[in-house]
């Protein structure tokens, strides 16, 4: 009788406890998420500088987008870039993957450490590093070099999310096409790749953002050849007119498009830090 | 894993060799692209810093009121960050590791979204939020809680604001992937020894969640120090980070020397507290 009375207050403290996590919870979502929501309505605002709640609606911000060259040049540069980076960074992480999850030669480990160095040197470091070099080399404006730049940048998402595969993986099911008589070039083709298949679309998609969404290493070599991040930057340290929330807007469509795609065909999108 | 070695080995003696080489193999092109353009340039870097043998550079960057203000500012923002990091993402974490799944996966869209959306999206949005006339201040006057716009933007408030933003899910995911694995049964079994929600949280919970917690904080704090375009966008001149500082050094001033010197105690300052935390982490795991 008396132990279950005290149970039972304990679960009412317990669940009021748990209220309690609940409501502090959603607070922290709602200033996670509240950047996100204010760019919609001032996207649609009529008015011409940055005006809260807008005094009119009207689709002249996104017209402004698409009407200027610069922004459209700066958009397809940036694609143009992260597309490349991210095949290049998706090949050499996943080789450096394998060679960590299957190899036991000796400095394995110093090739860990060495790959998840890019992510320990702060940006700022490298980009100011790499525009040193690139800049004897006659790189700097080149998109080529920003790709190189990004590539490094890109290549540690893509080798912890491979490891995090492959360590999961039944290799048995590749000794058995090997013992069936198929090559190991073969069996990792045919067999482990397409099981690994959900991590790849992950490993793509954050190399992708990554450097789709990157500034700094871009502003040092970029020169004069602005990718998107950089025009967004220019814009709002020079005038923030609402073209940039147009922008904004677009590109929270398009992330969300591709979380949903991410999550349908890949192993979600979550990093596995 | 090491079967298959053997196994080939039993089979085909010659091929044992080729086992193990090859996966060193797989990684000489990534390492060769890594040492060509990371590790060589940092290391030039770190060449420019001590140029004409003499340390004039560190000097200036460790004993010039203005420059040691600057990076004790910053090693103080990453405190800061890391501290309120840590304070708003426990708890969320612990919420994501035990609410019912269909909330546990809301909560995840809710952290991921702003996650994956640009950083430049989200500091203009901070800066059409928290700006003099902006959402926040409006919604404060109309409201009557205060009768003059608070300063929130291009000071260090609005640079804290948007860091803890950028970085907050960066403590989230290390903390909640180790909750995710804690054994609810050492949960109740304290309980079942008599153990309050205090007590268990104190001598249960909290160790046995520990490692994450290190490992998220390491991160922030290492992400947060070369933090540079919301402290440049947000802190409107007035708060100056040493990320700010070097790129003004490199581009305005062509001041390599001094550049290269800034950042290797940048870096010095990052690759310390990642050691200190693979030393943590290392004893950790010997001791449970």
């Amino acid at each position: 009788m008396e132990l279950s009375a005290s149970r039972g207050s304990r679960r009412s403290r317990r669940s009021g406890w748990r209220v309690l996590l609940c409501v502090y919870s959603a607070l922290v979502f709602v200033f996670l998420m509240m950047p996100l929501f204010i760019v919609f309505p001032i996207s649609f605002s009529s008015a011409s500088y940055l005006q809260f709640p807008p005094p009119g609606w009207s689709l002249r911000w996104y017209a402004a987008y698409f009407n200027d060259p610069v922004w459209i040049d700066a958009t397809f540069r940036s694609v143009r870039i992260a597309v490349s980076a991210t095949l290049l960074a998706t090949l050499l992480g996943t080789l450096l993957a394998f060679s960590i999850v299957r190899g036991t030669y000796p400095g394995k480990e110093l090739v860990n450490q060495i790959t998840a160095m890019p992510l320990i040197v702060p940006t700022i470091i490298y980009s100011v590093a790499v525009y040193g070099l690139f800049g004897t080399l006659r790189l700097i404006g080149d998109w080529r070099g920003i790709v190189l730049g990004h590539t490094v940048h890109a290549i540690p998402y893509v080798v912890v999310v491979m490891i995090a595969a492959l360590r999961t993986f039944d290799f048995s099911l590749e000794q058995a096409a090997m013992g069936l008589g198929a090559s190991r070039m073969r069996a990792i083709w045919r067999v482990t790749l397409p099981q690994i298949r959900p991590a790849l679309v992950s490993a793509v998609f954050l190399a992708f953002i990554s450097s789709f969404d990157e500034l700094v290493i871009a502003m040092f070599l970029g020169g004069a050849n602005m990718t998107l991040p950089k025009k967004m930057f220019d814009n709002i340290v020079n005038a923030i007119d609402p073209t940039i929330a147009a922008v904004s807007v677009m590109q929270i469509l398009v992330v969300s498009l591709a979380l949903i795609l991410s999550a349908r065909f890949g192993a979600g999108a979550r990093p596995a830090l | 894993m090491t079967i298959a070695p053997v196994g080939t080995a039993l089979r085909h003696p010659g091929r044992a060799r080729s086992a193990n080489a090859g996966p060193l193999l797989f990684a000489a092109l990534p390492l060769a692209f890594l040492f060509v353009l990371f590790l060589f340039p940092v290391f030039r870097l770190m060449l420019l810093s001590v140029e004409g043998g003499t340390l004039e550079f560190y000097e200036k960057a460790l004993t010039d009121g203005l420059y040691v203000k600057v990076l004790l500012g910053t090693l103080e923002i990453g405190v800061y960050v890391s501290a309120a990091c840590l304070v708003l993402g426990y708890p969320v974490a612990h919420f994501l590791a035990t609410a019912p799944r269909r909330w546990a996966v809301v909560g995840f869209i809710f952290l991921l979204l702003p996650f994956w959306t640009s950083l430049l999206v989200r500091t203009y949005a901070w800066m059409v939020l928290l700006g003099r006339n902006g959402v926040i201040n409006r919604l404060l006057l109309e409201a009557g809680l205060v009768t003059e716009p608070l300063p929130l933007l291009y000071n260090m408030a609005g640079v804290l604001i948007g860091m803890v933003h950028v970085l907050l899910p960066f403590m989230v995911f290390p903390i909640y992937s180790i909750m995710h694995r804690v054994d609810a049964g050492l949960l109740l079994a304290a309980e079942g020894l008599g153990a309050s929600g205090w007590q268990i949280f104190r001598r249960v919970y909290l160790p046995l969640t520990l490692p994450g917690v290190l490992a998220g904080t390491t991160l922030v704090f290492i992400l947060s120090i070369g933090f540079y375009i919301t402290p440049a966008l947000l802190g409107g001149g007035r708060v100056l980070m040493i990320a700010v500082l070097i790129e003004k050094q490199v581009r305005e001033f062509l001041d390599w020397g001094f550049a290269a010197a800034l950042s290797m105690v940048l870096l010095a300052a990052a690759l310390i507290v990642y050691a200190a935390f693979r030393r943590l982490m290392r004893s950790d795991l010997q001791w449970s």
